[in-house]
C-alpha cells in the first residue's frame, strides 16, 4: 500500500464563539507518525475529528495526496480509527469486528476471511477470534481495535489517545507495538494525546498544540532543545518558566524586585520570560560564585534514579531542580531550610520576549562544556 | 448496641418488603382463589371449588380477546415504528425544538386515559365533519389511540437504551465505510435491542388493558377485552371475571419470563 500525505489548510473550526481549532496547518508526509500533543482543549481532538470528518471546519481545507476531501463524509474518507474507548461493536466476534470494514466494501467472503485470519496474526489473536469484546483485556481490545482499522488498508490512520485507558504497564508495550506496526506497515498516522512521555515514545514530529494553535512542530529531540515558546518549553521539557522584564543586559527582574543573573546578555528590553528546565540546574552552596539566583530548598524528594529539590526563590515562586539520584554523578542532597544557588549553562537558557518569541543571546562568556541531557 | 441496632434496621426493612408484596399480591392470590369457586354468585364461603371457569374463558370472551392481541399487536407496530426512530433522532440529532417534540413524545403519559379517549373522540369527529371521512369508530381511530399511549414507553425505553452506548462504535463504523443508514442497522438497533424489546413489552401490556381510548373508539361491533370484561360486569357478577383476569396476569407474567431469558429487562427499565 502506498502511504498517502496529508495536508491541513489553514483549518478552522469554531464552537459557537471559541475557536476550538485556530487557523491550523500542517504537512503530514508519506509513512510519518504526527502526534498532536497538548493539554486538554487545546484542539487536538477536534483537529483530529475534522480530518476523520465527523466534523465540517468553518475554514480550510484538508487534503490527501493533494486531492481536497473536506467535502466527503466519513464513510467515503478511507481512514481507519482507533479510539480511546476502543468502541469495539460490542455484539460482534473479534472476527466480526474485524471483518466489518470489508463487508462495508463489499469485498467478497474469501478474501474478507484471508484478510480477518492475517490481521488476527498481525496482533497475535487468532485463538481469540469467535470471544465477544467485552471477554478480552483492555489491551486485547486495544489491539483488536487496531487490527479492526488496519484491515481496510486505509489512507491514513488516526489514533485518538489508543494508550489512556490502559494500565501503566500495558502502556508501554502497547506503544511499541502500535509503532512497529505503522513503521512496517508505513502508514501515514496522526496520534492525539496529552502524555508528553507516550508521544516522544511514538512520533516522527510533533505539533504542540494550545488553545487552538500550533506552537511549533518538529522532532521531539529538537522541541526538547530548541522550545519555541515558553508553552513548548514548560509541556516538553518540563521547564521553569519565569516572568520578569530585562533591559537590554543580562539581568531578569522579577516582579518582587529580585533578579536572575542571566548567562547570556540579550539586546531586548521589556517584558521576558525564562524558561529553564529541571535537570538542566546545578545546585550549590549559596554565595558560590556563579550563582544566576538564589533560594532556599524548601522540599528534597528523592525518587531513586533522580532526586528533585523545589527552591523557592521568591514568594509566589519556586524552581523544581532534578538530578540523578544514584551512581558516581548523584548529586548533593539539601536539607529543607538550606539556602543554595542555582546556575546553568548557556545552552540550557531559553528567553522569550513579550510575545513569546525566542530571544537570541549574545554569550558573554564562552558556553561552558557540558553534556546535553537527553531525556 | 450497633448490633440491636442493625437488627432493628434490618426488620424494618423486611417489614417494608412485606407489606409492599402483600400491597401487590393479596389482591392477586385473592382474584386466583375467587376464579376457582364453584358458584354462580361470588358467594363466601363457597360450596365447592371448579376449574371450569377458565375454559368458559374461550367461549364468552374469545372474540373480544382476539380483538385485543389485534389491536396490540398493530400497536405495539406503530409504537415502534414511531417510537424508535424517534428516540435515536433525540439522542443522536442536534436540532431546533427538540425540547418540544422530545416533551411532546412523552406527554400522553401525563394525561388521564379518560381524557384522552375523549377527546381523540372529538378530533376524529371534527376531521370526519370535515373531510366526509368516517374515522369515529374505524378501527383505523382506536389503533392511532393506542398508538399514542405507547409510544412514549418505546421512546423512553429507546432513549434508556442509548444512554449506555458508546458513540464512538457509531463513529468507528462510519470510518469503516458504513453509510448513515447502515451504521444505524448495523451498529446502532444492535445496542438497542433490549431497550426496544422492552420497548414492545410494555407498549403491549398498555395497549391491552387500555379500557378508556376502547370506551370512545371502538366501534358497535369490535369489543375489546377491557370493554368486554366491563359489559359482562353490568349484568353477572361470577368467577369468570375473576379467571379472565387471572388468565391476563399468567399471559403478561409468561411474557416477561420469557423475554427476560433473552434480555435482561432489568438493566432496560430502571
Amino acid at each position: 500500500m502506498s502511504a498517502a500525505a496529508l495536508t491541513l489548510d489553514r483549518l478552522v473550526r469554531r464552537f459557537g464563539s471559541h475557536n476550538a481549532v485556530d487557523t491550523i496547518s500542517l504537512e503530514v508526509a508519506p509513512g510519518e507518525l504526527m502526534v498532536l500533543l497538548g493539554p486538554s482543549g487545546c484542539g487536538k481532538t477536534t483537529t483530529l475529528r475534522l480530518v476523520a470528518g465527523f466534523i465540517t471546519p468553518d475554514d480550510g481545507d484538508i487534503r490527501l495526496d493533494g486531492q481536497s476531501i473536506v467535502t466527503l463524509p466519513p464513510h467515503k474518507r478511507d481512514m481507519g480509527i482507533v479510539f480511546q474507548s476502543y468502541a469495539l461493536f460490542p455484539h460482534l466476534s473479534v472476527a466480526r469486528n474485524i471483518a466489518f470494514g470489508l463487508e462495508m466494501r463489499r469485498i467478497n467472503a474469501a478474501a474478507t476471511a484471508a484478510r480477518v485470519e492475517e490481521m488476527l496474526r498481525l496482533i497475535r489473536l487468532e485463538a481469540l477470534a469467535a470471544r465477544l469484546p467485552r471477554q478480552l483485556s483492555g489491551g486485547q481490545q486495544q489491539r483488536v481495535a487496531l487490527a479492526r482499522a488496519l484491515a481496510i488498508h486505509p489512507k491514513l490512520l488516526l489514533l485518538d489517545e489508543p494508550l489512556s485507558n490502559l494500565d501503566a504497564a500495558l502502556r508501554a508495550d502497547m506503544a511499541r507495538e502500535i509503532r512497529l506496526l505503522q513503521q512496517v506497515r508505513g502508514i501515514t498516522t496522526i496520534m492525539v494525546t496529552h502524555d508528553q512521555a507516550e508521544a516522544m515514545a511514538m512520533a516522527d514530529r510533533l505539533v504542540v498544540m494550545h488553545d487552538g494553535r500550533v506552537e511549533q512542530i518538529g522532532a521531539p529531540e529538537a522541541l526538547h532543545l530548541h522550545p519555541a515558546t515558553p508553552f513548548v518549553a514548560r509541556f516538553i521539557g518540563g521547564s521553569n518558566v519565569i516572568r520578569g522584564r530585562i533591559d537590554a543586559g543580562s539581568h531578569l527582574v522579577l516582579e518582587n524586585g529580585a533578579s536572575v543573573a542571566l548567562v547570556g546578555r540579550y539586546h531586548a528590553a521589556g517584558s521576558a520570560t525564562l524558561a529553564v528546565r529541571p535537570d538542566s540546574i546545578r545546585l550549590g552552596l549559596a554565595g558560590a560564585p556563579r550563582a544566576r539566583v538564589e533560594g532556599a530548598v524548601e522540599l528534597c524528594t528523592w525518587l531513586g534514579a533522580t532526586v528533585e529539590h523545589v527552591v523557592r526563590i521568591g514568594p509566589e515562586l519556586t524552581v523544581l531542580v532534578r538530578g540523578p539520584g544514584l551512581g558516581p554523578d548523584a548529586i548533593q542532597r539539601h536539607a529543607a531550610g538550606t539556602r543554595v544557588a542555582l546556575d546553568w549553562a548557556a545552552e540550557d537558557e531559553f528567553l522569550f520576549d513579550g510575545d513569546d518569541r525566542p530571544l537570541a543571546a549574545t554569550p558573554t562568556e564562552p558556553a561552558a562544556t557540558k553534556e546535553i541531557h537527553h531525556a | 448496641m450497633t448490633d440491636a441496632l442493625a437488627r432493628l434496621e434490618h426488620a424494618a426493612v423486611s417489614l417494608l418488603v412485606a407489606v409492599g408484596v402483600a400491597l401487590i399480591g393479596v389482591p392477586l392470590l385473592l382474584t386466583v382463589y375467587l376464579s376457582v369457586f364453584d358458584e354462580k354468585l361470588i358467594l363466601f364461603p363457597p360450596r365447592g371449588y371448579t376449574l371450569a371457569w377458565y375454559p368458559a374463558i374461550a367461549a364468552n370472551f374469545g372474540g373480544p380477546i382476539w380483538n385485543s392481541l389485534q389491536l396490540s399487536a398493530a400497536a405495539v407496530a406503530g409504537s415502534l415504528l414511531v417510537g424508535v426512530p424517534a428516540g435515536i433522532g433525540l439522542s443522536r440529532l442536534q436540532f431546533r425544538g427538540k425540547g418540544m417534540i422530545s416533551t411532546l413524545l412523552l406527554a400522553p403519559i401525563t394525561v388521564p386515559g379518560i381524557a384522552l379517549g375523549l377527546a381523540v373522540f372529538i378530533l376524529l369527529v371534527a376531521i370526519d365533519e370535515r373531510l366526509g371521512s368516517s374515522l369515529t369508530g374505524a378501527m383505523l381511530g382506536l389503533v392511532l389511540g393506542h398508538v399514542m399511549i405507547t409510544t412514549p414507553w418505546v421512546v423512553r425505553l429507546a432513549l434508556a437504551s442509548l444512554v449506555t452506548h458508546d458513540r464512538a462504535a457509531e463513529e468507528a463504523a462510519a470510518s469503516l465505510g458504513a453509510h448513515p443508514l447502515a451504521v444505524i442497522w448495523r451498529v446502532t438497533l444492535p445496542a438497542m435491542r433490549p431497550g426496544i424489546i422492552a420497548g414492545a413489552l410494555f407498549a403491549f401490556v398498555i395497549s391491552f388493558e387500555n379500557l378508556e381510548l376502547a370506551l370512545f373508539l371502538s366501534s358497535p361491533g369490535v369489543t375489546t377485552l377491557p370493554m368486554a370484561v366491563l359489559q359482562y360486569l353490568e349484568y353477572h357478577v361470577d368467577p369468570l371475571v375473576a379467571a379472565v383476569a387471572v388468565a391476563q396476569v399468567a399471559g403478561v407474567g409468561v411474557l416477561l419470563v420469557v423475554l427476560d431469558r433473552f434480555v435482561r429487562l432489568g438493566q432496560v427499565v430502571r
